[in-house]
């Protein structure tokens, strides 16, 4: 597979700020990455670097094997879609698919076929002659995929095209980039700080912090195996529940628990006598029948619940620590009742107390 | 318990009250000032005010009078070149200080300030700046080029355009001010499309931001008009009118009528000669702008 972005040693600065430091990134032809993480850790400015609205510090960016770093956005072979959709308000739809096309002086029957094509794509046909006032926001991000879309470029970049929609509409328009993606076969590149949208759409997730990749991975591998606790804590909702102890004789000791590790997939061999922390995702917590096969067995009492329909939350104390536990829906527990829960220790993430690296 | 609605004229009470004040001034002072003015413009008023009906006479005399034709050309004249160049000026400034240049603060101040500056103060200065003794046209003189000419309030022909530099000088910085907050408002996803559509920031500038300012042209376009035709105090501080009369503009017409000439009756007529241009250039547009919301989409 040949690469379709590649991004070499990237810094970029505003005065003393390094926003983006020494990045690399290779995005293969055809792949869906989604650039991850919460607000201000540089991923926004990241895609405007890949499409040429910010002028990078150091470093090379190159698109289909050409080196862009210096090149103009429209000669970069990218198409672009705005979180604010920023279409041109005074222009119908018809309008703002063509606007760049005719200023590019591209022949009228070659416009005309485009804008039909991106139309039919993405089922805005009926809308052509309608102003952007007078749509909605989901058709506004439609129409705002579809100037991206008659570009005829390889490389499609995504700021946070959803976030301006609510939930409904959002997960709707989630299925219908994928399904995009699927049927055209283009890179994109896609920011979001919703963990849902990455998860859902992505062939790898670059999860960002502090200008910097903190891993790089599929969804599986950034769900179950993420490199650091910060990972670990940003992916999953709810979140992964942390406990302080340390790792001696093959077991994790927080308070008077000893949670053996022998199932435990260690990177580099087990440590010994070493302060660590454990994660385990509430999802993995397991009750009822179940615990008589899981590898550790607790006693607990629910402190809170918390019903969404599906799943209910159950709040509880493990060893003096905030511990959270995800059930059935239907499953019928009471604030004060005992509860037996059950730790799987393969699927829970082990840190290191002081550098938080996954051990 | 008050099972009934409450009278709706009791509700808001105090907003009511305390609205009052600025509905009865209104009332009594624009459209009781006006109709008054309106009415006794057909009148022989002379020094003082009385219902001594002429009919017309007083809109004859009006347009027979040379002073009255040149009130109007050179308000046209003004008009139309501050209009026009004052939103020029006045949004190149602000797309040039729209690019993110160091010490935008105090460069706005300093256009802006001419603004703060009364037009007694603006057309004394400038009426030392443009004198041929002592202004421009000696300074330069000064520096070797002995025939250089430059006194706009000393000829006729031109006077007005002297008022003309004067008049942007201190509207150029409000119109700035203006449209840099309009510019600002401008999302800059929408520049950032654009760019990635390859279009040009000047057919940018031109097709998608300014149509997108609008509302701001038009409260712009609001003070720059009223601005014009109002004025009066920049001629009186600048030319007195002159040379002669070519610097006349209406309202210093009606004044000198009214307060000087003592006839009351021909200041009237002036004054409602403007009132009419002003409706005349107002209705239609207030029609379009809010008449036809229903039909915009």
């Amino acid at each position: 597979m040949t690469n379709s972005v590649e991004i070499k040693n990237l810094d970029l600065q505003f005065g003393a700020v390094k926003v983006l430091q020494d990045l690399n990134l290779d995005i293969g032809k055809g792949e869906f990455l989604v650039l991850l993480g919460s607000s201000g850790c540089g991923k926004s400015t990241l895609l405007n670097c890949i499409a040429g609205l910010l002028d990078v510090s150091g470093g090379q960016i190159h698109i289909n094997g050409t080196n862009v770093t210096w090149a103009e956005p429209s000669e970069r072979g990218i198409g672009m879609v705005f979180q604010s959709y920023a279409l041109y308000p005074q222009m119908t739809v018809e309008g703002n698919l063509s606007f760049g096309l005719k200023n590019a002086k591209l022949p009228k029957s070659e416009i005309e076929s485009r804008v039909k094509r991106a139309s039919e794509i993405l089922q805005i046909e009926p809308l052509l002659k309608r102003k952007p006032a007078a749509l909605s926001g989901g058709q506004r991000q439609r129409v705002a995929i579809g100037r991206a879309l008659v570009r005829d470029v390889d490389v499609f970049l995504f700021d946070e095209p959803l976030s301006n929609l609510d939930a409904k509409l959002r997960a709707d328009l989630r299925v219908e980039i994928k399904r995009l993606h699927h049927s055209l076969q283009n890179t994109m590149i896609y920011v979001t700080h919703d963990q849902i949208e990455a998860m859902t759409l992505a062939d790898r997730i670059a999860i960002m912090r502090g200008g910097q990749i903190m891993q790089l991975g599929s969804p599986d591998e950034i769900y179950g195996r993420p490199v650091n606790k910060y990972v670990a804590d940003f992916i999953g909702s709810p979140s992964m529940n942390f406990l302080e102890g340390k790792i001696k004789d093959g077991a994790f000791h927080v308070g008077d628990l000893a949670i053996p590790l022998a199932d435990y997939a260690f990177a580099d061999g087990a440590p010994n006598n070493l302060d660590a922390t454990i994660g385990i995702r509430p999802e993995h917590v397991v009750t009822g029948e179940l615990v008589g096969n899981a590898a550790y067995q607790v006693d607990v009492e629910v402190s809170l619940i918390e019903p969404t329909g599906s799943d209910t939350l159950v709040d509880c104390t493990v060893a003096g620590n905030h511990f959270r536990v995800r059930m059935d829906g239907q499953s019928r527990v009471s604030v004060g009742q005992k509860l037996r829960i059950g730790i799987n220790p393969s699927m829970a993430s082990l840190f290191d107390l002081k550098s938080e690296l996954r051990l | 318990m008050a099972s009934t609605r409450p009278n709706q004229l009791f509700r808001n009470k105090s907003a009511k009250i305390a609205a009052i004040p600025m509905i009865v001034t209104a009332l009594f002072v624009f459209v009781g000032g006006t109709a008054w003015t309106i009415v006794y413009s057909f009148t022989s008023s002379g020094l003082l005010p009385r219902l001594k009906w002429v009919g017309l006479d007083q809109y004859e005399r009006l347009w027979d009078t040379r002073k009255w034709l040149i009130s109007i050309e050179n308000l046209a004249i003004y008009g139309l070149s501050m209009l026009i160049l004052v939103f020029v000026i006045g949004f190149i400034l602000a797309a040039l200080i729209d690019q993110k240049i160091r010490f935008e603060n105090t460069i706005r101040t300093v256009i802006l300030y001419p603004y703060a500056l009364s037009f007694v103060v603006t057309g004394l200065v400038w009426q030392w700046i443009l004198n041929p003794e002592f202004g421009v046209q000696n300074i330069v003189r000064g520096w070797g080029w002995e025939t250089f000419t430059f006194d706009p309030l000393y000829n006729a022909e031109i006077a007005i355009f002297g008022i003309l530099i004067a008049g942007l000088w201190q509207g150029s910085g409000l119109v700035m001010v203006l449209m840099l907050a309009g510019l600002r408002g401008i999302d800059q996803d929408v520049w950032k499309a654009a760019r990635v559509d390859g279009i040009p920031a000047w057919k940018t500038y031109l097709l998608i931001v300014i149509p997108m300012m609008r509302p701001v042209f038009i409260t712009t376009l609001v003070l720059v008009v009223t601005g014009i035709v109002k004025i009066y105090d920049l001629i009186v501080a600048q030319t007195g009118g002159g040379p002669g009369i070519a610097t006349e503009v209406p309202a210093k017409y009606v004044y000198d009528m009214m307060f000087q000439a003592n006839n009351l009756g021909q200041g009237f007529a002036a004054s409602t000669m403007m009132l009419l241009t002003v409706a005349l250039v107002v209705i239609p547009w207030a029609i379009l702008e809010f008449g036809g919301s229903k039909n915009r989409g």
